[in-house]
């Protein structure tokens, strides 16, 4: 059972959401409508993961992102998950970006239709994993310079989805392949990106990522 | 009346043999009755106008002076007709609204009404006496010449008569002498007297004609209210982006949440596909409404600015786009939309006819202008008139003053520049 603070200006998205974590065991300790209110929160109940809308009363531009920035800054292992109605790099940037970007997803605002997806991402994100939506991950790998270009089209589909934050198991199985094609695809993702190998999935993927983002 | 004007006539051999040396002088001598009242006038104005203002009665004396230029310019115009039959156009705007308020508010706002008080000024102290000396010195010159026998058989009984109190005559064949002097050099100081008159008609044209500054100020109007239009225009993107997002995605969302608990309950068939296939739909129309508003107004403008926009169109765009903008503060509102949209039909036009296989958006910003140039390796001959799109993007950076480039020879490479003042004249901010 996670303790969620829920941060979503839209009543109808707020309650819908409640409602679908509630459903899956979770407990929403706060739901607000404001960065401000979100912060405030956070301080009263410390929660163990906080979900965000990017674009939040008053300013209505990307405060709840602000927010989970600032807040990621004062308490580094508190995991946020935000949810976005764009596809947008520059804020996935910047929250991978705060601290080391482990205990952080961005995702899509959709895709909490996918429930048990979605579920399953916040979990990730609660448990200090990475999670970033599909799509960005396409918007970060497309038109890279040169050593991207250098990694074939499975070797681009097995790193997009590790850059979700997906286990070598979880990929082999969204490409119907075995474990070990994935980790050998793996291996020469690295290779060709000169990165070195190291324990964690997630410090591979956000090198990864943090290589893609120069 | 001829279409002829004094100066035209000047050089043409007849000019001594029409009425233009008369008019000549007429135009100058006219000068000095005009030239004294206005003197007059003024230094009343001024004087009685300056002792009273203490008590009031005065402001209002005070600002005919200031006024008195519009009579006086209005008179000068006809003036002129004597000798040139090109009207001098007026250079005063018809007031916004009826009543004397307003045409005070007006008048005193209007470059015209001060050139023409200068004018007025110049006219009553400097102008009328000089006049009056040439005209008056020519003739007495002439005149005194030709009456020296005339005098002399009036005056002096033929013994002798001072010439101009300059020279002693003392025979009537020196007299007539003198006289014929003065038939010779009437028409030839008609032609300085003549030249005179040109050069303060000159002078009343460039102080009184309509200048550029009616033309100017309208101009100005028209550009602020592009601008207004403009604004009001990208205002209105905002108000639907912003009625969307709050609307219909939030609905959609909310939907696509339903369903995806609904297919939670019943995963059976065939309510489950059905189901599924709603959330589908759902999704695709959420991702419509994302492309839509993106198109309208992309937010990422508004919270990260211009470089951070342009690479999120680099990201989507099918051609590999390499992006380098030095751009260290944010820019106006309308400035970065602007060339948000330019850069993006630029950048669509790679796509779409280039056949590159690469694009670079480079642009700085130097405190004063931002340029910003967007090269390709295709294969050229893009054309400005090619659809409406570039002719609008140029139709907005005009509107901020920007200006827009577009090098495209055959087989390339095809070099599209834009540069905008960093702050145009007419923001509305």
């Amino acid at each position: 059972m996670l303790r969620i603070v829920l941060a979503e200006d839209s009543v109808l998205l707020r309650e819908g959401l409640v409602g679908l974590l509630e459903r899956f065991g979770h407990q929403v300790v706060a739901g607000v409508g404001t960065a401000g209110e979100l912060t405030a929160a956070v301080a009263e109940h410390g929660p163990d993961v906080v979900v965000t809308d990017v674009r939040m009363p008053p300013g209505f531009s990307d405060e709840g992102l602000r927010a989970a920035v600032a807040l990621r800054e004062a308490r580094p292992r508190l995991p946020v998950l935000v949810l976005s109605q764009y596809v947008q790099r520059a804020y996935a940037e910047e929250l991978l970006d705060s601290c080391d970007g482990t205990g952080v997803g961005y995702l899509l605002k959709e895709r909490v239709g996918k429930v048990e997806e979605f579920v399953g991402a916040l979990q990730r994100v609660a448990d200090g994993g990475t999670v970033v939506d599909p799509e960005v991950v396409r918007q970060l790998l497309r038109h890279r310079r040169d050593p991207l270009s250098r990694l074939t089209a499975r070797e681009r589909e097995v790193l997009a989805l590790m850059a979700e934050g997906r286990s070598n198991a979880s990929v082999a199985e969204a490409l119907t392949v075995s474990e070990g094609t994935v980790s050998k695809h793996f291996g020469s993702i690295l290779t060709k990106l000169d990165l070195s190998l190291t324990d964690a999935t997630n410090r591979r993927v956000l090198a990864v990522l943090a290589y893609l983002r120069k | 009346m001829s279409s002829l004007t004094l100066r035209q006539a000047l050089v043409r051999r007849r000019y001594l043999l029409g009425g233009w040396p008369w008019r000549a002088a007429l135009y100058l001598l006219s000068s000095v009755p005009a030239g004294m009242a206005l003197l007059l006038s003024v230094l009343l104005l001024a004087a009685v106008g300056g002792a009273l203002s203490l008590v009031l009665i005065g402001l209002p004396l005070l600002l005919m002076l200031a006024l008195i230029g519009l009579p006086v310019a209005a008179a000068e115009r006809r003036r002129l007709r004597l000798i040139d039959p090109v009207p001098l156009g007026d250079p005063h705007r018809a007031p916004a609204h009826a009543g004397l308020s307003a045409w005070l508010r007006t008048r005193l706002r209007e470059q015209a009404t001060w050139r023409e008080f200068g004018y007025a000024l110049l006219f009553a102290g400097v102008l009328w006496p000089l006049e009056g000396l040439l005209v008056g010195g020519v003739l007495a010159v002439c005149g005194g010449l030709l009456a020296t026998p005339v005098v002399m058989a009036a005056v002096t009984g033929g013994e002798e008569v001072r010439v101009l109190k300059l020279y002693l005559a003392d025979s009537y064949p020196q007299a007539f002498a003198l006289a014929l002097l003065g038939l010779v050099l009437l028409p030839v100081l008609s032609y300085p007297l003549g030249w005179a008159a040109v050069a303060r008609a000159a002078l009343t044209r460039a102080l009184l004609s309509a200048g550029d500054d009616g033309v100017d100020a309208r101009i100005q109007e028209l550009g602020r209210s592009r601008m207004r239009l403009v604004d009001a225009f990208e205002a209105e993107c905002r108000r639907i982006e912003r009625d969307l997002h709050d609307g219909a995605q939030q609905r959609l969302v909310a939907l696509s949440m339903t369903l995806g608990l609904a297919r939670l309950e019943s995963p059976g068939e065939p309510l489950g596909g059905l189901l599924a296939k709603a959330q589908e739909e759902a999704g695709e129309a959420l991702v419509e409404i994302r492309e839509l508003v993106r198109g309208i107004h992309p937010q990422v403008l508004t919270d990260r600015g211009l470089a951070a926009a342009v690479e999120d169109v680099a990201d989507r765009s099918a051609v590999p786009v390499d992006v380098e903008l030095d751009i260290p503060e944010r820019l106006p509102r309308a400035v970065e939309t602007a060339v948000y949209f330019a850069l993006c039909e630029a950048l669509a036009n790679v796509a779409k006819h280039s056949g590159a296989s690469r694009a670079s958006v480079t642009g700085r910003d130097d405190g004063e202008r931002l340029t910003v140039e967007v090269r390709d390796d295709g294969t050229g001959g893009a054309a400005t008139t090619r659809g409406t799109g570039l002719q609008g993007v140029a139709d907005r950076l005009s509107v901020l003053d920007g200006r827009l480039l577009l090098s495209s020879p055959a087989g390339g490479p095809t070099v599209f520049r834009l540069d905008v003042p960093r702050t145009p004249a007419h923001l509305v901010e």
